[in-house]
């Protein structure tokens, strides 16, 4: 059973942030633990990024507290976040093809010694977090450019962990990704998780969300609608507080077939 | 739970890629972060030639089709009169090729960037015009006025990166203003005369003339770089195997000596048999040996490939992409203005037509020709030496025939032209085998 702290690494109470004429979001509010992996789901425009966004500093909020470790913090700057310890890893990687995985993990933050860069150091410290996340690269002195899309993910992720985040925010790290890379992933979450960190994941795949989550917090046009343990809802349930509504698209659509299914077995 | 089974083994990975598994099964659990599918370079010999022939398949040729092509212009060259490997003129294309050279290295820098500078020409009449009218006309010692012209090129080159960088035009335009503007400034400074003779005597002078005549500098020189370099690689081999990271075996560290050791001392032999090790060539390996180090040992260098690899990834990692890129355009300047120094010492004057004609063309073909990628992020500073050294011996091989100057230009367009089919075609083999 995986531990659960009182008090939350992350807690957003009545979250706003307006964009001109358009309220983004109204009075959020999610917890997030130490060892825990909450999932955020909804459908486009329902305020997944914007939500994010204000976490990660990019949007600072316009009404609301945000509470780190139970204090009151602000973040205004995406550095604020970081210094918290807040990783964020975007939809687009922003890794460099031309450079090797050492050097992708370590941009911006290389070790040095009398000046020069300690590749020695950096390449043992890639190494060593590759193992304990159970990576798999062909090397770590091949350039981004020769690993598959799911390699560049967990090497994405694995440069996150880099600074020992307490917080590790991930949007839609399965977009784009097979079965074996999306496989690859989901695993390396839950060992973020065994590890002790937080994790926000977004995605609009139910059965990531399923697979890893523990918790699902659901978004609707900008609100908070709903929080639910995994293990006890449905996926039908989670689905109708996304669309807003038991009657939608998707249970109509399941009730059409098993009816036409039905008819078909006649 | 597989997972499990994992984690309880990561305490025990073993981390080489060379270590031999006994037990197919426990190397199963183990987790390395090496993947399984990777191909182990063999051992010994027979690993350099399979080594060597997965790469040539895989499009990875490196400097190879330009060490190629430089063997086959000696070749041809050295067939049509024997006087082309002769001491004394080889000694003489490396003294000449310095001046394009150190233009070629500054233009290495902006191709890393992905962008390029079309002024490097004109900056360096202009740094050239520079030095001889303070030290001629104003009387100012040599050395101040070289400093005040190689700081000047630099800040022409940053205040061509400000245009860039700050204000956001493109580099290909307003280097190309450069290239007007300097050359009008540099036909300013050089006033009615046209022409400013330089002391062949004095330091500017000596750049091209001077050679170290005693034959122990020269191979004293090659005893340093062998040495130096063997053990420099046997110290970096030994912290890797300490720290238990891929190391490259002894022979490896003994065969690579060993062929810069031939080098270095036929190099050596062959300056002897002439005037002795000229200074130019001297200046030019220790920029070249320096600005490799800068590139790829330093966090400045690191910060250049990562521009030229991804702005957006760079800017996130929070590399301050402005400055790196002012900087490189002031290093293109400084390196123009160093060349333009060289050029000027070859023919003791600086006059109207420095830093014009084929300067500019030749100074970016010869980093193309050397085997630096024109969209950025791949390339060394040592291929301008290479680039160089192919456009100089046509240049000298043809005044030996006595070929006419159009056919030279049309032979070293066939070059360049050549050699970019040669990179364009490379880089689709790479991207089939996914190393581009």
């Amino acid at each position: 059973m995986v531990h659960v702290s009182a008090t939350p690494v992350l807690a957003l109470r009545g979250v706003s942030k307006r964009f001109g004429a358009v309220q983004a979001l109204t009075d959020v509010e999610l917890e997030v633990h130490a060892g825990e992996v909450v999932a955020l789901v909804g459908d486009n425009g329902a305020g997944k990024s914007t939500l994010v966004k204000t976490i990660a500093g990019v949007h600072p909020i316009d009404e609301g507290a945000i509470e780190w470790d139970g204090k009151a913090v602000s973040i205004s700057r995406p550095h604020d976040a970081q210094a918290l310890g807040i990783a964020t890893v975007y939809q687009d990687l922003a890794l460099c093809d031309n450079i090797d995985v050492v050097g992708n993990l370590f941009l911006g933050r290389e070790l040095r010694k009398w000046g020069v860069l300690d590749e020695v150091e950096m390449e043992r410290r890639s190494r060593e977090l590759l193992t304990t996340l159970s990576i798999r690269i062909p090397s770590v002195r091949i350039p981004i450019a020769s690993l598959s899309g799911g390699q560049r993910q967990t090497v994405a992720i694995a440069r996150s962990m880099l600074g020992d985040p307490k917080l590790v925010i991930l949007d839609e790290p399965t977009a784009a990704l097979g079965v074996e890379q999306t496989a690859q992933v989901l695993d390396l979450v839950e060992r973020l998780r065994e590890r002790g960190h937080a994790v926000i994941l977004i995605s609009h795949n139910m059965a990531d969300v399923k697979a890893v989550a523990d918790k699902v917090a659901v978004l609707r046009l900008g609100r908070n609608n709903g929080v639910f343990e995994v293990k006890t809802t449905s996926q039908e349930e989670i689905i109708s507080a996304i669309t807003g509504a038991t009657d939608n698209a998707v249970t109509r659509r399941a009730a059409r077939t098993s009816s036409t299914n039905g008819e078909v077995s006649k | 739970m597989s997972l499990d089974k994992t984690s309880a083994n990561l305490g025990k990975a073993p981390s080489g890629d060379e270590h031999v598994v006994e037990n197919p099964e426990a190397a199963a659990a183990a987790v390395t972060a090496v993947d399984p599918r990777l191909l182990v370079r063999e051992q010994g010999l027979l690993g350099y030639w399979s080594e060597f022939k997965r790469k040539m398949k895989a499009g990875e040729l490196g400097s190879l089709p330009v060490v190629l092509g430089l063997a086959i212009i000696c070749i041809i060259f050295q067939v049509l009169n024997s006087e082309f490997l002769s001491a004394q003129n080889i000694s003489n294309i490396t003294v000449t090729m310095v001046g394009t050279g150190m233009i070629s290295v500054g233009i290495v820098f902006v191709l890393l960037l992905g962008e390029i500078d079309l002024s490097v020409g004109s900056v360096s009449g202009a740094a050239s015009a520079l030095a001889a009218v303070l030290t001629v006309n104003q009387g100012w010692p040599e050395w101040v006025a070289v400093l005040v012209a190689v700081a000047a090129g630099a800040a022409i080159g940053a205040l061509h990166g400000f245009f860039f960088a700050v204000l956001g035009a493109p580099a290909f335009a307003v280097t190309l203003a450069g290239l007007l503007f300097w050359l009008g400034f540099m036909l300013k400074v050089l006033g009615e005369d046209g022409t400013i003779n330089l002391d062949s005597e004095g330091l500017i002078g000596k750049l091209t003339t001077y050679t170290f005549t005693d034959v122990a500098a020269a191979y004293g020189l090659a005893v340093v770089v062998v040495a130096l370099f063997f053990v420099s690689s046997f110290l970096g081999n030994r912290r890797r195997e300490a720290a238990g990271v891929p190391s490259r075996p002894l022979s490896d560290t003994i065969l690579r000596t060993g062929l810069l050791a031939v080098v270095s001392f036929a190099a050596a032999y062959m300056y002897n048999q002439y005037k002795g090790l000229p200074l130019a060539t001297v200046i030019f390996l220790a920029f070249l040996v320096a600005t490799d180090f800068v590139l790829r040992r330093t966090p400045y260098g690191r910060k250049i490939f990562a521009l030229g690899g991804s702005v957006e990834a760079s800017r996130r990692a929070g590399i301050n992409v402005t400055a790196v890129r002012i900087s490189v355009f002031a290093i293109s300047g400084g390196f123009a203005a160093i060349g333009g120094l060289f050029l000027a010492s070859k023919i003791a004057s600086a006059n109207q037509s420095a830093g014009t004609g084929d300067l500019l063309m030749n100074a970016i073909a010869a980093a193309v020709i050397g085997g630096t990628s024109l969209f950025g992020g791949r390339g060394r500073t040592w291929n301008a030496l290479l680039g160089v050294l192919v456009i100089v011996s046509i240049q000298y091989g043809l005044q030996l025939e006595s070929i006419a100057e159009p056919v030279k230009y049309m032979i070293t367009a066939a070059v360049l032209l050549t050699t970019v089919v040669i990179d364009s075609i490379t880089r689709k083999t790479q991207k089939t085998a996914g190393r581009a």
